[in-house]
């Protein structure tokens, strides 16, 4: 099996029940372009990062451990991690 | 009374906080650049306001991680106060030294501004100058200054006397309009279980003389120079 380097995306969302100011604005601005139907806008951050990884596992653990020290403030924010 | 000044790229209250701590405590402060790995032996030591890195990914984020920072937080934890003023207190609460984050303003905007503040409690070394109770007008600069934590540590600076300073009007009623930014309870700025560790959004060290209109600031600095001199 030839060793494939790795792509994480990192998405970092704020937390159910963390007001959003941005995400509110947005959901207001698009009322006031006519788009009707919009009941929440939550704003966040995609981080991508190219890995030199070969092992998903280690890059999992790698990755989390990032998201824990610096991408994402645990205190309101959520962390989503994908390896491709 | 020796105090540091750290100093982060884009730092940009470093000089006015030098300024105060000039005049207050007779010495003139050392600056230490963030890139250091120890920060001289002090009395105090002030993470001051700006917009470091750049407020990149969040703000107090980057710095949090700077190289000086791994020596503030163990003199911090061996006792030496810290006094973080706007995006100084972004940076305590980014390297877990206060609880909490601080999030954008309620109205998204950039708010500059004085603002009025209640001076929750007198027996602390940030503020013996001031009376139990006393409103004062300090000035805020902030985009991120509402002040988020969970429902249990909220409940826990309250039960620890741990609000160092809340929004408030002219009567001293901590209510929605005299909240500028959304800060949960109103909360302006909080002490660390120590009470040696202070994060305040406002600025104190704008208003230490009446050339600069007004001298409600100095309190905070002369407390510190009557508990550390």
């Amino acid at each position: 099996m030839k060793d494939t380097k790795m792509k994480a995306r990192i998405t970092v969302t704020l937390k159910n029940g963390v007001l959003d100011p941005q995400g509110k604005a947005i959901e207001h601005a698009l009322d006031g372009l006519g788009f009707q139907g919009v009941d929440e806008a939550r704003q966040g951050k995609l981080i991508e990062l190219d890995l030199q990884d070969t092992d998903k596992d280690a890059a999992m653990t790698r990755v989390t451990e990032m998201c824990e020290k610096l991408l994402a403030n645990t205190v309101i924010e959520n962390y989503a991690i994908e390896l491709e | 009374m020796r105090s540091s000044v750290i100093v982060f790229p884009a730092s940009n209250c470093d000089r006015d906080a030098s300024v105060a701590l000039e005049d207050i405590t007779g010495t003139k402060p050392t600056m230490v650049w963030h890139a250091e790995s120890t920060v001289p032996d002090c009395d105090l030591i002030l993470l001051p306001g700006g917009f470091s890195f750049g407020d990149y990914l969040r703000s107090g984020a980057m710095a949090a991680q700077s190289p000086i920072m791994k020596d503030v937080i163990a003199k911090a934890k061996s006792g030496v106060p810290v006094l973080g003023i706007c995006n100084g207190f972004q940076v305590l609460v980014e390297s877990e030294l206060l609880p909490g984050a601080l999030m954008r303003n309620r109205d998204i905007k950039f708010l500059c501004k004085d603002v009025q503040l209640k001076v929750e409690r007198n027996d602390t070394i940030f503020t013996s100058k001031y009376d139990a109770g006393e409103i004062i007008t300090i000035p805020i600069a902030h985009h991120d200054g509402n002040y988020f934590a969970s429902e249990d540590k909220l409940k826990q600076l309250e039960d620890e006397g741990r609000v160092a300073f809340r929004y408030v009007n002219e009567i001293g009623e901590a209510t929605p309009e005299a909240n500028p930014n959304g800060s949960q309870n109103n909360i302006a700025g909080i002490y660390s279980k120590s009470m040696k560790v202070l994060g305040l959004m406002p600025h104190p060290e704008r208003l230490i003389s009446n050339e600069l209109g007004g001298t409600d600031g100095r309190g905070l600095f002369e407390s510190l120079v009557e508990a550390l001199h």
